[in-house]
């Protein structure tokens, strides 16, 4: 004899009946409750209650609050949202907890720091935040980066921030490009070459692939600020030499200006204007251009390439 | 009908982390029990026993074979509201008095609410638990437990009772308190499968018993048939002190009682016995005819290592 | 049927109560009433909200506590002491008994928390000398935390029906914790990528999700809680609880008792 096969049928079914309208209740829950958990942040008294609640567990928390940051940012950047308001109290409650979490502190500097809708728009906290971090983690050398990156990005001080790179240069270990930046921010603080050794520290020295999306797209409008400059200068000069503007670029080349066809930094050609502008093709997949731009353009909210956030 | 029909009933465990070994707690057991009857189930410690009455009880799942009560498969759910059961030094809810215990079972049992409270007191006074009926059962010494086990197998009024051990841990009163009451119950109608190891009261007690040895069944039947089937003794007693020689090979008890000596011997040796003391010259007391009891049958059973062969009678 | 199981429930809790379950509610009592009297002392302003976050944070930590280690030993005590034997020897289905253990044990919580939400609520009265319309949402935060403990106390019958008692604790609680940041490990799975990924968010679907029956600090800030959460929390709670119950039906079914 066999235990009651008919209840066991019965149990097994309903088993199943209720694992699959759990999962479906789960991803429901899911949608209802996005937005409030963000906003429940706001209601933790101040990180050092938090601290000490965590009962010894703070590491574990703070990671678990990292997390949360990574995820509050990754939905909010997919939604094409144009603020990011909960970033500093989470970035703050997860320092509190684990201040050698350096990754946070990188977070911070590209993300906290830049105006709206590209970060939060919170250049002074950013710093706070990367001064404390130092506090906790003098050898650290990408520190010192950081906060000199956020003083040259955002708040165009060359003279703190080469003096935050000079710091950061005496630490062992230290990427070269920081003795560079250091010396040379003083005269050639607003040249296409600094930004560009900035941006490619920042691209090599971090893990993030939010971090490096960002270091790319960054790279690539150099690059394309460069090139429209330069192909406007071109294009004066012939405008002088032949007395009227080119009607495309096989003007240029034939008149021994350009040597091909010029591309943007994905591929595409430059288009030419009747009056003359140089525009990219597609300015959606340029942010942080300010040349090149057709006139009227409103840029969306930014948003990483798949692709780049993929290389890691 | 056959009250309980066991057929072919088997367990086997397997034992052991790594290299599983099988140990048969039970092999295939093929009994029946009648109507009306009281059936002792006797065998040493470890012998299956609890292991039957688990099976028959639904509490373990047998590696093969079935069991009818009744006529019912005992996965049949209205087998249980005919079946009282009694385990091997039972626990209860110790936080419940014996009240609140009887009345919990019998509302399990089924037992109408008009008639609960009514059947309790009843079932109270009969194990003379009267006046503990309000005490909590954490407080109840191992006789009193025994006698909420009763009550508690009889209370909604069973066809058939399986008690396991019923006289453990009690006193020689409270023993013949439940050779009492089985009698009764057995006056009422009511089938009684009992296992123990004490065999003086299955021998005085019971119509039928089984005798299981290590999982297996070495002999059924009435308790008179089993007796008799062994061989039977003789004990000569006769005066004096000595020994006569040609006895020492017929017998291995003979010892000097008093200023007589008492020798068994077997019944085919009762003649040669007799020649060999008048031999001797030596005065004859009495020769009596000595009942095998039950245990000498037991043992002998349980010492053959071959399989029994099953007598019904 | 119903009758047997009514009566299993009830002296699951008849046991409970008999011992001594509901002497927490003097702990909890002298808690709320310290923090009701010091509040006001140590914070100016925000006495609303540490009543009810510690309230309702101590109704939740009590409760899961009771629950676990009530909810360990619902069946493997009965199995270890053999009070089991004499019950399945009369006409009561395995499931039946399963099913009123469980209803026990949660009418059990649900009686003890009703006394901690007088409680809560008469610490609430006193700081704030007089109850406002957004008061309401703690009730239904309370609700929620009932529906936890109906979750719980089903993950810890599960485990009592198979496994002994210290590690159907380990296990319980261990479900508990993860169960609380159930969100965070779905994140996570968004995150990851691979086999990890399949894992976290298989675990996180299967795990119980705890943390969208968390409202305590949104009704601390006097926050409103929607028709559509309470509806689809009630469901998924009640649906995930009577998985947890069939599985233990499942597993006690077929045991061989020893």
């Amino acid at each position: 004899m066999k235990p009651g096969g008919r209840i066991t049928a019965i149990a097994a079914v309903l088993l199943l009946v209720c694992l699959a309208i759990s999962a479906v209740a789960v991803h429901h829950l899911d949608r209802i409750r996005s937005q409030t958990e963000w906003d429940e942040v706001l209601y933790v008294p101040s990180p050092k209650v938090v601290k000490r609640l965590s009962l010894g567990y703070d590491g574990l928390l703070a990671d678990v609050y990292w997390t949360r940051v990574v995820q509050y940012f990754g939905t909010k950047h997919h939604e094409g949202a144009r603020d990011y308001q909960l970033l500093a109290p989470l970035l703050q409650i997860t320092t509190v907890l684990d201040p050698q979490l350096t990754v946070a502190y990188e977070f911070g500097a590209n993300f906290l720091a830049p105006q709206p809708p590209y970060g939060a728009g919170m250049a002074q906290q950013a710093i706070e935040l990367v001064e404390y971090g130092i506090r906790n983690n003098p050898n650290d050398w990408k520190l010192y980066y950081n906060l000199g990156f956020i003083y040259y990005t955002e708040l165009k001080d060359y003279g703190e921030a080469a003096d935050a790179f000079a710091r950061g240069a005496r630490v062992p270990d230290a990427h070269p490009s920081l003795r560079v930046m250091a010396a040379e921010m003083a005269q050639h603080a607003g040249e296409l070459q600094m930004a560009q050794m900035m941006w490619t520290t920042a691209y090599q020295s971090s893990k993030d692939p939010n971090v490096r999306a960002n270091a790319i797209a960054h790279l690539r409008a150099l690059q394309v600020d460069e090139d429209v400059t330069n192909l406007e200068k071109l294009i004066s000069v012939y405008h002088q030499k032949a007395g009227q503007l080119p009607s495309n670029f096989f003007d240029l080349q034939a008149a021994g200006l350009l040597r091909a066809l010029p591309l943007d930094p994905l591929g595409q050609p430059y288009k030419l204007t009747a009056d003359g502008q140089v525009e990219v093709r597609d300015p959606d997949d340029f942010p942080f251009i300010t040349k090149g731009l057709p006139s009227g353009y409103v840029a969306p909210p930014p948003r990483f390439r798949p692709s780049d956030l993929g290389s890691s | 009908m056959a009250a309980i029909e066991i057929l072919g009933l088997e367990k086997t465990y397997s034992v052991g982390f790594w290299r599983k070994r099988p140990k048969h707690a039970l092999r295939p057991l093929n009994l029946s029990v009648e109507d009306g009857e009281i059936f002792g189930f006797l065998g040493p410690n470890g012998a299956g026993k609890t292991t039957t009455l688990k099976l028959l009880m639904g509490l373990t799942f047998p590696t093969s074979g079935s069991a009818r009560i009744l006529g019912m498969e005992i996965s049949h759910p209205l087998v249980k509201s005919q079946i009282g059961f009694l385990p091997e030094q039972p626990y209860f809810y110790d936080y419940l008095t014996a009240r609140e215990l009887l009345e919990y079972y019998a509302q399990l049992s089924g037992v109408a609410a008009t008639e609960r409270s009514r059947k309790v007191q009843e079932m109270l006074a009969r194990v003379g638990l009267n006046d503990a009926a309000g005490t909590q059962l954490r407080k109840f010494s191992k006789g009193m437990l025994q006698r909420v086990g009763i009550a508690q197998a009889i209370l909604h009024d069973p066809k058939v009772l399986f008690l396991d051990e019923p006289m453990s841990g009690l006193d020689p009163i409270g023993r013949r308190e439940v050779r009492d009451l089985m009698e009764e119950l057995k006056q009422q109608g009511k089938t009684v499968f009992f296992s123990t190891h004490i065999l003086s009261d299955a021998e005085s007690l019971c119509d039928r018993v089984a005798i299981i040895h290590q999982g297996e069944l070495r002999g059924v039947g009435a308790v008179e048939d089993l007796t008799s089937s062994v061989e039977g003794n003789v004990e000569i007693v006769w005066h004096g002190n000595s020994i006569p020689a040609a006895l020492t090979a017929l017998t291995t008890e003979c010892h000097p009682v008093g200023d007589t000596v008492r020798a068994v011997v077997r019944e085919a040796n009762q003649d040669a016995a007799i020649d060999a003391v008048r031999k001797e010259g030596l005065r004859i007391i009495s020769v009596t005819p000595v009942r095998t009891s039950l245990e000498e049958y037991f043992v002998r059973k349980v010492q053959v290592s071959q399989t029994a062969a099953g007598v019904l009678s | 049927m119903s009758n047997r199981i009514a009566c299993i429930a009830f002296n699951t809790f008849r046991e409970a109560v008999r011992d001594r379950v509901l002497y927490n509610l003097i702990a909890f009592a002298l808690l709320m009433s310290a923090a009701a009297i010091l509040v006001g002392q140590i914070s100016i302003g925000i006495e609303r909200l540490v009543v009810v976050n510690l309230g309702l944070s101590a109704v939740s930590l009590f409760g899961v506590v009771i629950a676990i280690f009530i909810g360990i030993s619902l069946v493997s005590k009965e199995i270890e002491k053999r009070t089991l034997y004499t019950v399945l020897a009369r006409p009561v289905r395995r499931w039946e008994f399963i099913v009123g253990k469980f209803l026990g044990l949660a009418g059990t919580l649900v009686v003890n928390t009703f006394f901690m939400a007088i409680g809560v609520f008469a610490a609430l009265l006193y700081v704030t000398h007089g109850f406002q319309a957004a008061d309401g949402w703690i009730g239904i935060a309370l609700y929620f935390i009932i529906l936890q403990f109906l979750m719980m106390t089903a993950i810890a019958l599960l485990f009592s029906s198979f496994s002994s008692p210290l590690l159907s604790a380990v296990f319980t609680f261990s479900l508990f914790i993860i169960g609380s940041f159930a969100q965070d490990l779905r994140g996570f799975g968004a995150m990851a990528a691979g086999l990890s990924r399949w894992l976290a968010t298989g675990a996180a679907y299967l795990l119980p999700n705890l943390s969208s029956l968390n409202l305590i600090s949104s009704v601390a800030h006097q926050q409103a809680v929607s028709t559509q959460l309470i509806l689809t929390n009630t469901c998924y709670a009640l649906v995930y609880t009577a998985m947890a119950v069939c599985g233990s039906v499942l597993i006690f079914e077929r045991r061989n008792l020893k």
